[in-house]
């Protein structure tokens, strides 16, 4: 056996020998997911698996062992997603600080930073949140206006965050701010603080799904010390280059975001088939609807394809530094279309709101929560921008 | 194995790419269309195919080819289509060749030098209605002392007109409909009864409406086993279909660059017309439309060269999706150019034109979305 092949053996047998069984029942919605932090909420299996793959480092598989990962290859990485796949095992550890901190400080924290705060995150210590967009500052998110003023040894924080997600549950935020007004791309800093300091309030935002997850975010006066100790600086890189950070960070961001399109598991249409009927045939009876789902099984696995192709390229160091723009344009279209079509298939049993039979809407709420997909992390219609700039070299773009 | 193109197939891919632009570009295209030639190619450059090795792709190094699988076929085919290079690659080297190397060492001895050295066009005969339907196809082979007796009518035989063997698809037994019953024969086009009424297709490539007139047939061209030629007629379908996207792929990406280049360069309203975000934002679209269509396609070559039994599913996929993507950079295409798209002297229609013929070829992207349904089991 090949060395790949023994490690998805061994892989395996670890998995199924650990992977409690509560976790190994497909996740609901965003809320039954394990988000861990200071103040979390466990429903049964939640931390024992967290603890356990937390142990191994395969909360966060890919990032190097000093700093709580597992220190696994790329293929190994791979071989590890494909067998808590198939073994439907569930992501341990659901976390800003995993899916957008992690990789931006990897790239740009100093050695201090990293052995402080990755650690904190691979362990599902510490829950972080994204400041980033403003009431005035959505798609041009350059136009912050947070300030962070100078204080020797502190800086003092005013302004106003929004659709901060999770603001009202995290610990730490990591925080867009203007500490030069004179500038715009080059007047920001990316800085670290701790929600409970003094002057920081939450207000939680309705959506349309029903759901508060995203808050607006106030700083009063908020005094952000310089130093952690030991070294740990609260500024990421240096002061004014935060928008370099930012970047990177949302790369990752676009890139974990589009993930979503090649989400959903096995054929859309198998599954309806066996719901609404089929013919003398064997075939879904609705044949204009057999063939939006036949659409839409073929654009899931050619996303899927992508996918692959994509964090292939993006590891080898191939692929255009521009692409996660066009793979968060891709896959979170995709998976709006994989909804509107779950609904339609669905009738008007998915449209019961409150009903237990519906799980208390739970169809109809994802699907109104999928309409955020596009525009979260920045919306399609700026991906296409900067694919036109980027890739295409279009004038003016 | 990672989703892109080894050192090897990026190698393959430059000198094809250097051959096809060098030999065989857009303006050979024209001059072969031009002059009205009864092939629709060029022989010499069939020659030089050889030449390069590209006629033995898929013939095992054994027996002289190159022996390499399904990735590198597509390598060359996506050159050919974003060159619209005329050649009988495709149904030869591709579709032919897979249909031989399921028959036996005999014929394989017999076909393969002619193919290796190109002097052998191989076309393939299955459709026998405007649409691709091999599970319908009716034209019998009845046996005749030692061999068998066809009777029929084939059409859409792409390179029907100049090829000197035909792989033909008819029903030994059984009826319309039936999987078994099917067996896959390897017919001379000089055969007595044979007759061939070649075609100019939209596109300028040539393709024949072949008639079967108490054609007889030795025992052994039957390829494979007797009706037991549905494993056959797969092979050839998965390497055909798989073949084709590739192509479609190169035919769209071709289409989309030049596109792209026009817009970069036609002023309107004292702007390049590039600049304006209506024009931007559908070709970003088309670009990420394409993208997912090219890792689609080598995916599903992969997976034909790994034996994965997700192969076939994988294969209609690629060829929906790399014929919806390629439809639309054509058409996209053509309206940006504005006026000029219409005319002749302009390329883009030209693209418009082999993607229309490509799209039929094994199945249009309706055809292989069903299956995927069927495959899905519903
Ligand atoms: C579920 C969800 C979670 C979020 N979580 C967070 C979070 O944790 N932290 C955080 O900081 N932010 C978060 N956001 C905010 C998100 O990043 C912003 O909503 C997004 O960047 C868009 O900004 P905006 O809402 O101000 O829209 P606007 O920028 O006002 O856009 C409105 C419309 O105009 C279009 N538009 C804007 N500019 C252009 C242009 N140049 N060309 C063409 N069209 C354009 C947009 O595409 C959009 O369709 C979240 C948003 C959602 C929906
Ligand atoms: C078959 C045919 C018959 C014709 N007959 C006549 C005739 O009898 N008499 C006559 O005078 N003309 C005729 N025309 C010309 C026709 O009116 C022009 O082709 C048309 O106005 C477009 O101009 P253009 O070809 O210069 O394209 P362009 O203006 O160069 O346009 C190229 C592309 O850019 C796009 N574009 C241009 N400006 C913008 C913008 N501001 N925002 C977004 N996109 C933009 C266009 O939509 C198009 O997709 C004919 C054309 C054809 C094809």
């Amino acid at each position: 056996m090949s060395d790949i092949e023994t490690f998805r053996a061994e892989t395996a047998a670890w998995l199924e020998a650990n992977c409690p069984p509560e976790m190994r029942e497909p996740v609901v919605d965003e809320s039954d997911a394990c988000w861990g932090g200071r103040n979390p909420t466990y429903k049964p299996g939640q931390k024992e698996w967290m603890d356990i793959m937390a142990e191994k480092g395969w909360t966060v598989p890919d990032w190097p062992k000093e700093y709580g990962g597992g220190g696994l290859s790329r293929a190994e990485a791979k071989v590890l997603g494909q067998e808590m796949g198939r073994l439907k095992c569930r992501s341990p550890l659901s976390s800003f600080g995993i899916w957008m901190l992690g990789p931006a400080l990897l790239q740009f924290g100093t050695e201090e930073q990293k052995k402080h705060f990755l650690p904190q995150i691979a362990r599902g210590e510490i829950r972080w949140c994204q400041g980033y967009s403003e009431p005035g500052s959505g798609s041009d998110l350059a136009s912050l206006q947070t300030s962070a003023i100078d204080q020797g040894d502190h800086y003092v924080v005013n302004g106003q965050k929004i659709w901060t997600s999770y603001a009202d549950k995290a610990d730490w935020i990591f925080c867009l701010t203007r500490t030069d007004k004179n500038e715009k791309h080059k007047g920001i800093t990316f800085l670290l603080f701790d929600m409970a300091s003094e002057g920081v309030t939450t207000k939680p935002i309705k959506l349309i799904s029903g759901a508060s997850p995203f808050c607006e975010t106030f700083f009063d006066d908020v005094k952000v010390p310089k130093s952690y100790g030991d070294g740990i600086s609260s500024v990421v890189y240096e002061e004014n280059k935060g928008w370099d950070v930012a970047k990177y960070l949302l790369g990752h961001e676009r890139s974990m975001i589009s993930g979503q399109g090649g989400s959903g598991g096995g054929s859309l249409g198998a599954k309806f088939a066996d719901q609404i009927g089929r013919d003398e045939m064997g075939r879904l009876d609705d044949p204009m609807l057999r063939a939006d789902l036949a659409d839409i099984d073929i654009e899931l696995l050619a996303f899927r394809a992508m996918a692959e192709r994509f964090g292939d390229t993006f590891k080898a160091g191939l692929c255009h530094p521009a692409q996660p723009n066009m793979m968060k344009y891709v896959g979170t279209e995709l998976n709006k279309s994989r909804y509107e079509l779950i609904m339609t298939a669905g009738g008007s049993e998915v449209l019961e709101w409150e009903s237990e039979a519906t799980n208390g809407g739970l169809t109809a709420r994802d699907w109104l929560r999928t309409k955020a997909n596009s525009i979260e992390g920045g919306t399609s219609e700026v991906m296409l921008n900067v694919v036109s700039k980027q890739i295409l070299q279009l004038p003016g773009a | 194995m990672p989703l892109f193109l080894n050192e090897d197939q990026q190698m393959l891919q430059d000198s094809a790419a250097d051959f096809m632009k060098g030999e065989g570009d857009v303006a050979h295209f024209r001059e072969f269309r031009d002059k009205n030639c009864k092939d629709g190619f060029s022989h010499d450059l069939w020659k030089k195919f050889a030449e390069m090795g590209f006629t033995g792709i898929l013939i095992s190094e054994d027996e002289g080819g190159l022996g390499l699988g399904h990735v590198e076929a597509g390598v060359v085919l996506e050159q050919i289509g974003r060159n619209l290079t005329p050649s009988p690659f495709l149904t030869t080297a591709v579709a032919g060749v897979e249909a031989l190397n399921a028959g036996g060492q005999a014929m394989r001895e017999k076909y393969f030098p002619g193919i290796l050295s190109g002097d052998s066009v191989l076309a393939v005969a299955i459709d026998e209605g405007a649409k691709h339907r091999p599970d319908q196809i009716s034209m019998a082979a009845t046996r005749e002392g030692n061999g068998f007796k066809l009777d029929g009518k084939k059409q859409f035989v792409v390179q029907g007109g100049s090829a000197d063997t035909l792989i033909v698809a008819a029903r030994t037994s059984g009826s319309a409909g039936d999987d078994k019953g099917l067996t896959l024969f390897a017919v001379d086009t000089s055969s007595d009864g044979l007759s061939r009424n070649s075609v100019r297709l939209v596109d300028s490539a040539v393709a024949a409406h072949v008639e079967f007139d108490g054609v007889i047939v030795d025992a052994d061209a039957v390829i494979g086993e007797v009706d037991e030629g549905d494993a056959v007629l797969k092979r050839m379908l998965n390497a055909g279909r798989a073949g084709s996207a590739a192509e479609t792929v190169g035919v769209g990406a071709g289409s989309m660059d030049i596109t792209i280049d026009y817009v970069k360069g036609r002023k309107q309203f004292d702007k390049i017309i590039g600049t304006f975000q209506a024009l931007q934002h559908r070709l970003s679209h088309l670009y990420s439309e394409m993208e997912v269509a090219r890792a689609t396609v080598l995916k599903a070559q992969q997976m034909l060269d790994e034996g994965s039994d997700k192969a076939e599913l994988m294969i209609s996929v690629a060829k929906a999706k790399a014929g919806k993507a390629a439809a639309l950079s054509v058409k996209e295409g053509v309206q940006m150019h504005g006026g000029v798209g219409m005319t002749d002297e302009y390329d883009i229609g030209l693209y418009m034109k082999r993607d229309r013929a490509l799209a039929e070829f094994m199945g249009d992207a309706n055809y292989h979305t069903n299956l995927v349904a069927e495959m899905h089991g519903y």
